[in-house]
């Protein structure tokens, strides 16, 4: 899950990192109030700051600064409602004004390849870090981190070496360092990223804009964390599968897909589409592995959930039966079609293999479900699916 | 003689006594393997009654079951707030091979754990979020459906479940030497190299699949290695041509993120490095008996 700016900006001041005076508004009321209030630290000087997850709101207008709360509150209302790359800015920031002598860089994540993190650092802050990686990599320190030492007083001074900080400058900006490492570790993020970090003209280290992704799988250990979920902006068809505690991502297809085991499900897209070209470009609605296990009510969760898909013009069921048999599976589906009754009314192209497949078969053909066509192979059961889609 | 895993393997199940360590671990004794132990602190002493007389013995310690029983490998159905601790126990008991099969592990936990195993040497571990290892007809280490290929020529390595099986399944006339699920977390104990590495150095081992996944780099770095160090016939399957940008599918490490990671860049490398790759898995399974035939002669 990444966190929005002002939920970063939050986490770094729960930890000790600095950060200057910042407010969430979702009105330009809220924003002018915020603004009062935030504004008087800094003369007045606030900065009004889109809250979108995605970059280059500079760019679009996003972030605008004024000299007053009245200006602040026009600002706002300017910035709410505006699209950003797709995604709408429903909030922003009212953050204090600052002096800024220079802009660095520093961000801490997941190094997937070398199965350690990876802390990164520059005085070249504030530009996307991924033109000054491509334009000027000498600039970029990059410093391995082991998860289990983490960054401690010899660590944060190997980084800003690297970096290039030197003398009072390096000492300042060590300590936080090590206070973003608290952040990573503590919260279970796998990013923590501060561009800027700047030096105020006053000499102040100040982390002025964060970037934070935290893990789901340790949701466990951070019931807190649940609350900074934005699920006004979930689709709703992903929110009901989530309380059904189904694994599902909507997309733009006809094709609803049900399949079981991730990489399965993954290829059942890949050969929908591959398929699908042949029928005027048919392509999956969605993602949705019901598990290993597939039971009935599962399937039946997840049948409930595609049909609830206006896009979905028919649906491809792709079970291999490995730990669970084929007939288990096939009763699976004809028990969810008769919970479903009248609600299911798109066709169901079901492929089944693997354990006992004859049986499960068997049972599907039994049935004679109405709406029910078996298929043997994976391929000829995505072509099947598309060219229903095309049909309906 | 197969990778990682062969009938010498003597196996004990970290969460035995468990509803999934139960299940997992009575299909691993039907499919022959030798499951000389479990281990559970609050039932240690006692002994757990399988099928057909099966009585295995529960142990406090996996340094206990190593010491009574000489196990090398730990299968662990632990759930995965504990996963950690029983990772970081094993790795103290310097149990040869370690495979985690739990899903959901905080990658925090996979890291630290990892790495601490990687600086004290001595395991290796496959995992998380995988199925483990199967070497057809000698041992079975995890949840791979024993049933649904025999042992032959084919190595496998995979970062999906539940496309190992499928693959095992279209290529069953074959077998398989060993088939490896590698796990589609973004931190992995194993990965497709080191897999790649051990079936290339295999006398058992004729010709191999990899399946990749989107997310990371992995399968990028196996091209580049494949091109230097593999003489065997491969054969790749890559999944999530169709996976949007920044949505994570099923696996924890299945994203693509902005324009890295994505199906098609790790399909080319491969390519680019002589791995023939199939658009479906039907057709990954046909190159591969194409290969095969032609071995055979």
């Amino acid at each position: 899950m990444d966190l929005f700016e002002y939920q970063a900006r939050d986490m770094f001041e729960k930890h000790g990192v600095p950060v200057l005076a910042g407010a969430v508004a979702t009105t330009p009321e809220e924003a002018r109030e915020a603004a009062e209030r935030i504004g008087t630290a800094s003369g007045g000087v606030t900065v009004v700051k889109a809250q979108v997850k995605t970059g280059g709101r500079g760019k679009a207008g996003g972030v605008k600064v004024a000299k007053s709360a009245d200006e602040a509150q026009e600002h706002a209302s300017a910035i709410l409602g505006m699209d950003i790359k797709g995604h709408t800015v429903h909030r922003v920031m009212i953050a204090q004004g600052a002096r800024i002598a220079e802009e660095y860089y520093f961000s801490i994540l997941l190094d997937r390849a070398n199965r350690t993190y990876l802390a990164m650092c520059s005085k070249e802050g504030g530009m996307e870090i991924e033109q000054l990686a491509v334009e000027r990599p000498e600039a970029l320190a990059r410093i391995a981190v082991d998860p289990n030492t983490g960054i401690d007083d010899a660590k944060a001074r190997e980084i800003v070496e690297a970096a290039g900080f030197e003398g009072e400058v390096a000492a300042k900006i060590e300590p936080v360092l090590k206070t973003l490492w608290t952040v990573y570790r503590e919260e279970d993020a796998t990013l923590v990223e501060v561009n800027p970090l700047v030096r105020t003209k006053d000499g102040d280290i100040v982390a002025l804009d964060g970037k934070v992704s935290l893990d789901a799988n340790a949701d466990f250990r951070h019931p807190d964390h649940e609350a900074l979920e934005d699920s006004a902006a979930a689709d709703p068809l992903e929110a009901a599968a989530k309380e059904k505690g189904l694994n599902y991502v909507k997309l733009d297809g006809s094709v609803g897909i049900i399949g079981n085991g991730a990489g399965l499900v993954m290829s059942t897209l890949d050969v929908v589409a591959y398929a699908g070209e042949e029928f005027g470009g048919q392509k999956p609605a969605n993602f949705l592995d019901i598990g290993g296990g597939a039971s009935a009510e599962v399937m039946a969760n997840g049948l409930h959930i595609i049909l609830g898909d206006e896009q979905v013009k028919s649906v491809f069921v792709n079970v291999f039966g490995g730990i669970t048999s084929c007939d288990a599976v096939a009763n699976g589906i004809v028990g969810a079609l008769d919970a479903l009754g009248d609600e299911a009314t798109k066709p169901l192209v079901v492929r089944l293999d693997g354990n006992n497949v004859e049986e499960g078969r068997r049972i599907l053909a039994e049935r004679a479900h109405p709406l029910v066509l078996i298929e043997e192979t994976m391929d000829g059961a995505a072509r099947k699916a598309a060219e229903l889609a095309s049909q309906n | 003689m197969a990778i990682f895993l062969t009938a010498d393997s003597k196996v004990i199940v970290q969460g035995m006594t468990g509803s999934e360590g139960m299940k997992h671990t009575q299909r691993m004794l039907r499919s022959g393997t030798a499951i000389v132990g479990g281990v559970n602190p609050r039932k240690a002493g006692t002994d757990v009654e399988f099928e057909d007389g099966v009585s295995v013995p529960v142990f406090g310690t996996v340094a206990e079951a190593m010491e009574k029983t000489g196990a090398d490998v730990s299968v662990a159905f632990v759930p995965a707030a504990f996963t950690k601790a029983a990772a970081v126990e094993a790795i103290d008991a310097g149990i040869p091979l370690l495979v985690v099969i739990t899903e959901g592990v905080a990658v925090k936990d996979t890291a630290e754990f990892y790495n601490y195993a990687a600086q004290k040497g001595g395991t290796r571990i496959i995992g998380p979020n995988c199925p483990g290892l199967i070497s057809p007809g000698a041992s079975n280490a995890g949840i791979i459906p024993a049933d649904i290929s025999g042992g032959g020529r084919i190595g496998l390595v995979s970062k999906s479940g539940t496309l190992t099986y499928q693959m095992m399944y279209e290529l069953r006339d074959f077998g398989f030497s060993s088939a490896v699920g590698i796990g589609g977390d973004p931190v992995i104990g194993t990965t497709h190299i080191d897999c790649l590495e051990a079936f290339e150095n295999d006398p058992e081992t004729d010709a191999i699949v990899m399946i990749g996944e989107i997310g990371g780099d992995a399968e990028e770095r196996a091209a580049a290695y494949i091109k230097d160090h593999v003489t065997k016939p491969v054969v790749g399957y890559v999944a999530g041509f169709t996976a949007p940008e920044g949505k994570t599918m099923g696996h924890a490490g299945a994203i693509v993120s902005g324009s890295s990671g994505t199906a098609q860049a790790k399909k080319e490398a491969l390519e680019a490095a002589g791995v023939k790759v199939g658009k479906t898995p039907s057709e990954t399974a046909q190159l591969m008996r194409d290969i095969m035939e032609s071995l055979a002669g």
